[in-house]
This record gives C-alpha cells, sequence and structure tokens, in this order.
C-alpha cells in the first residue's frame, strides 16, 4: 500500500499531462476540418474531436487501451484469424507479434549472457585477454545498432539464416556487453585478504573460481542482467524493423507507414509491458538465488 | 597436556631475513636482518609500529611473501613446502566468512579444497566449532553473528584442518576492547588446550605481553627487530595477572623497546 501511492501518483500525473497534450496536439488538425465545413467550433467541441480523432497526432490514453484491447483480447477471441475460431495466433494481433519478439529476445539474452560470461572469464584469467577484449567490447557498443543490424541480417541471410536467429544475434550483440563489464567487476570483487586465504590453502585456480570468484560475482550479474535483458529486447526490435517479418518492431514501422498512431502506441505499450515483465523475472531470480544462497538478509 | 610434540623444538627459524619491495619510489626495505627462532609451543607476539615488517614477516612465514635474502624454514622446510603439508592456519584481521555460506560451510571451505570426506568433513566442523564455543551456530549465517562471534569462526577455520601452527594478523584488532579482552582470554585457553606454536602481530602492548611467551619488538624504516623478550609470566594466566608487577614490567619494556626503535629523531 505503502507503494501503491507514490506510483499510482506518478501513473496519474502522467496520464493528465498526456490528455492536455493530446488536445493540444490535435486541435489544429480539429480547426482546420472545422474551416474547411465552415463551421465555427467552441473550445469543448474542439477538446471532444481531440480526444477522438480516428489518425490523431497523439492518441489519447483511452484510444491507445482500446487499440490494445482490441488487438489482444479482441482479435484473438471473436476474429477470424485468432486463436479460438483458428487454433493459431492471428498475425494481426500483438500477442502473437509480441511473442515473435519475446522468443527472439529470450534467445538473444541467452547467448549474450553466456559470451558475456565467457569472455568475463577469460578477461580476469588471462592477461592476454584482459588487454585485447574489453576495448573491443567498448568499441562494439559506440557502433549506432541502426547502423550495423541490416549489415548482420543480409550477412545472415546470405549464408541462409533467417527469422529468428538474426534478431538473436543482434539481442546478443546489445546484450552482452553489460554482462561483460559486470561480470568482471564481480569476479574481481574479492578482496586482497581473501585470495590470500585461499593460497593459504595452495587452492587451484579452479578452485577459487567456483568457490570464491564465481559466488561473490553473482549479485554483479544480476544487476548487469537486468541492463542486458532490456538492450536484447530493443535488439530484437531493431532487428525486425529492416524484415518487415512480424514482430513488435514491424508493427511499429507498419503503423508508421499508414499513419496508424494508436497502432505504434499499442505496440510501444507491449513493448514496455515485455520489458517490465523481462526485468521483472530477472529480479524475481535474482532474489530467490540469493536467498538461497543466504545472501538476502 | 598442552604439549603433544616434544617442546622446546624449532618450528620458525630465520637467519638473516631480509624483503626489500621494489617501488616507483626506489627500494623499500621491508624486513633487514631478521633473526629469529619459534619454538614448538610458543606463543610469539609480534608488535611494532605501522610499516615495521610485522605483517611481512608473517606473510614470509606463510609463503604469501617471499623473502629477498637470508634463509627461512619452517618445520624444517621452505614456506612453500611447508604450506602444501597444511603446516599452518592463518587468521586475518577482518574475519572473511564468506556471506553466502553458513558458519559450518565457511570452517568446512579449506576441508573441501583440500579433499577432507564428507563425514570427516563433519566431524571436523563440529569439533572447531566447539573448540571456539560456537556449538549450534554452525547453521546461521555470518550476517547473523557478532564481529567477535564471527573471528571466532574465522578462527575455527584456521583450526579446522589440524595444523600446528596458527598465524594470526591483528585478528582482534578491529573489535572493541570488552569483545577483545574476552577472545584473548578465550585464544589462551585454546593454546593450552591444543599445543599450536602461534605468531600473533598485534598493536597493542597489553594484549602482547599478556598473551605471549616471547614478545618480538620491531621498528619500521627498515622493517627489523629491535628485542625480543621472554615473558617471566607463567604460562597460566587469569584477566588480573595483567595489574602484577610483573606484567607491567614487561609492557614497560616493550614500551622502551618500541620507543627506542621508533626513533623520534628521524
Amino acid at each position: 500500500m505503502n507503494r501503491l501511492v507514490p506510483i499510482l501518483t506518478v501513473v496519474a500525473a502522467i496520464v493528465a499531462i498526456w490528455y492536455v497534450a493530446t488536445v493540444g496536439m490535435n486541435a489544429q488538425w480539429a480547426r482546420d476540418q472545422a474551416a474547411r465545413a465552415g463551421v465555427e467550433l467552441s473550445f469543448g467541441e474542439i477538446v471532444a474531436d481531440t480526444l477522438a480523432q480516428e489518425r490523431p497526432v497523439l492518441p489519447a490514453p483511452h484510444q491507445v487501451a482500446a487499440e490494445l484491447w482490441k488487438l489482444t483480447w479482441v482479435e484473438e477471441t471473436t476474429g477470424r484469424r485468432g486463436i479460438v475460431k483458428s487454433g493459431t495466433l492471428s498475425n494481426r494481433s500483438l500477442v502473437y507479434h509480441g511473442w515473435l519478439t519475446l522468443s527472439a529476445t529470450a534467445l538473444g539474452f541467452a547467448i549474450g549472457t553466456g559470451l558475456g560470461f565467457l569472455l568475463a572469464v577469460g578477461i580476469v584469467h588471462n592477461r592476454a585477454m584482459d588487454l585485447s577484449v574489453m576495448p573491443w567490447a567498448i568499441a562494439s557498443q559506440t557502433i549506432p545498432i541502426l547502423a550495423i543490424a541490416p549489415m548482420i541480417i543480409v550477412v545472415l541471410a546470405s549464408v541462409g539464416l533467417t527469422g529468428i536467429v538474426p534478431k538473436a544475434v543482434i539481442s546478443a550483440y546489445l546484450s552482452f556487453f553489460p554482462v561483460v563489464v559486470g561480470m568482471v567487476k564481480g569476479l574481481r570483487s574479492p578482496e586482497v585478504a581473501q585470495l590470500d586465504l585461499l593460497r593459504t590453502y595452495s587452492a587451484s585456480a579452479a578452485q577459487v573460481f567456483w568457490k570464491l570468484r564465481l559466488p561473490a560475482s553473482l549479485p554483479y550479474l544480476f544487476a548487469s542482467m537486468k541492463v542486458g535483458i532490456a538492450a536484447a529486447l530493443v535488439g530484437a526490435i531493431v532487428g525486425e524493423l529492416p524484415v518487415q517479418q512480424g514482430g513488435l518492431g514491424a508493427r511499429l514501422l507498419a503503423g508508421s507507414y499508414y499513419g496508424q498512431t494508436a497502432q505504434i502506441w499499442a505496440a510501444l505499450f507491449t513493448a514496455a509491458i515485455l520489458a517490465a515483465l523481462l526485468v521483472g523475472a530477472v529480479g524475481a531470480t535474482e532474489r530467490a538465488v540469493l536467498r538461497r544462497l543466504g545472501m538476502a538478509q | 597436556m598442552r604439549d603433544t610434540g616434544p617442546p622446546g623444538e624449532p618450528v620458525i627459524e630465520a637467519k638473516d631475513l631480509g624483503l626489500t619491495f621494489d617501488t616507483n619510489d626506489g627500494p623499500v626495505h621491508a624486513l633487514t636482518g631478521v633473526n629469529l627462532t619459534i619454538e614448538k609451543g610458543d606463543f610469539v607476539s609480534f608488535i611494532g609500529p605501522s610499516g615495521c615488517g610485522k605483517t611481512t614477516f608473517l606473510r614470509c612465514v606463510a609463503a604469501l611473501e617471499h623473502p629477498t635474502s637470508g634463509t627461512l624454514t619452517v618445520n624444517g622446510m621452505s614456506p612453500d613446502d611447508a604450506r602444501q603439508r597444511r603446516a599452518y592456519g592463518y587468521v586475518f584481521q577482518a574475519a572473511g566468512l564468506y556471506p553466502w555460506r553458513t558458519i559450518a560451510g565457511n570452517v568446512k571451505l579449506p576441508l573441501e579444497i583440500m579433499g577432507f570426506s564428507k563425514a570427516e568433513q563433519d566431524e571436523r566442523v563440529r569439533n572447531v566449532l566447539s573448540l571456539v564455543d560456537l556449538d549450534g551456530f554452525g547453521k546461521k549465517y555470518p550476517w547473523q553473528l557478532s564481529g567477535g562471534m564471527q573471528q571466532r569462526a574465522s578462527i575455527a577455520r584456521a583450526l579446522a584442518f589440524d595444523a600446528d601452527i596458527l598465524l594470526m594478523d591483528e585478528p582482534f584488532g578491529a573489535l572493541d576492547e570488552i569483545v577483545r579482552d574476552r577472545l584473548n582470554e578465550e585464544l589462551l585457553k585454546l593454546w593450552a588446550r591444543t599445543g599450536k606454536t602461534i605468531g600473533f602481530v598485534t598493536h597493542s602492548i597489553p594484549e602482547a605481553v599478556y598473551l605471549s611467551t616471547k614478545i618480538v619488538v620491531m621498528s619500521p624504516r627498515p622493517g627489523r627487530i629491535t628485542d625480543v623478550i621472554d615473558s617471566p609470566l607463567p604460562r597460566d594466566r587469569p584477566l588480573d595477572i595483567r595489574d602484577s608487577a610483573e606484567f607491567i614490567e614487561v609492557a614497560h619494556r616493550v614500551r622502551e623497546g618500541l620507543r627506542a626503535g621508533h626513533g623520534y629523531d628521524e
């Protein structure tokens, strides 16, 4: 309850600002239409019009909510191609496109986290990798993903890889970096005294890794994974932009082609909800693992 | 009941030991010309100001640092070999318990690394926890224990694999004086019961005098030994021995040694 009040206050403020902005940004269209028809609109009429336009510059929150509802529940339960009538998810619904994006995100995140983990282990244990890998990892993140994504897609398509793999590769490209940085920091987090202690036991490098470095790095790993999974989602969406074979990215671009702003916003919200769920899932895993290890107090 | 092996046998022998670190500001003489013999069953304290080399000497014995001149033997062999044969347990200033392991899990750590069987691990953990008066705390996590109890657990961890030598680097330095007094008393009992040889680094004169059979007074720049005092106090020491004339006399001699070595004119 104590947490709910501030959250709801912020949401209410955002919705209020949004409504004011909706009226302001859509008023010009309403006035132009009225002038063309040769009528004069009162302020009340303008407000009513701006909140119910078919192709508004900025759709009102209730329009976005209605669009979201229509493209998920209504489409799947009553649509001709919906899951109830056809047995498969409708390719018009955001459930279908959200699932496409989610699966690419999950695959890319798994690849990225695994790669980041391996690179971090290499950097911590191998001096040559320590000196050579990090600058490249940093350089990789300075290249705009929008520029490199189409090239990844083209190169992979030329070797016969299409569909989920190119999107997952772009996801992995974005999500490995926070994991490398966080894990290197985490694996190096044990103090000198802790490493000395293991030396007094004549522990091997593998024992130092499994008994000290890895457990000590877990809090860092989870923090990195929260950043990484959000980046993986962005990567999957960017990977869907140039291909137009489904996914939230494809829906975003299609919406902007046809001036369907409500559709764009509905897809954006689906992406935001997905991101929240994914970060929440990592957080829940983190709490479960750390409690299991006795690290959560 | 204290000594299991022949007492008086040299365990740690340093001859003209020196250690020089090369730094950007030129060489730092952490230790020079250190000659010292520690016998089996001794409780030896190293006292001196920061930079006198007391911790460095202990780290040399533990093969965590390697001397640049002179010879050092532990149980008649090199410190590295002695370590391989589990000659010593080391206790650091910070308890350094793993937060993700229970107290029993922490004590078990060296046993896992050294490859003791599961049954023997449990047996040993039970024994050493009772030795440091932590029976029943095995399932607790470190954060559930006070600082003093954590340090006792770290002593149990150093005792778990039954090394003959216990090296302690300011183990009670971060604790308040009341807890420290109690732990000092308990450490003496533990020493009497186990007959270990103990090397103990401290900043505190009363602590050094109360605990030790031999007090090594050291001074910095270069790190060296200025005095070695064989304590006339009996091995059995109640806390109030600290008010006796003998105690005060030894403490006085330590203080004089520190003052002479410290060189206020430098």
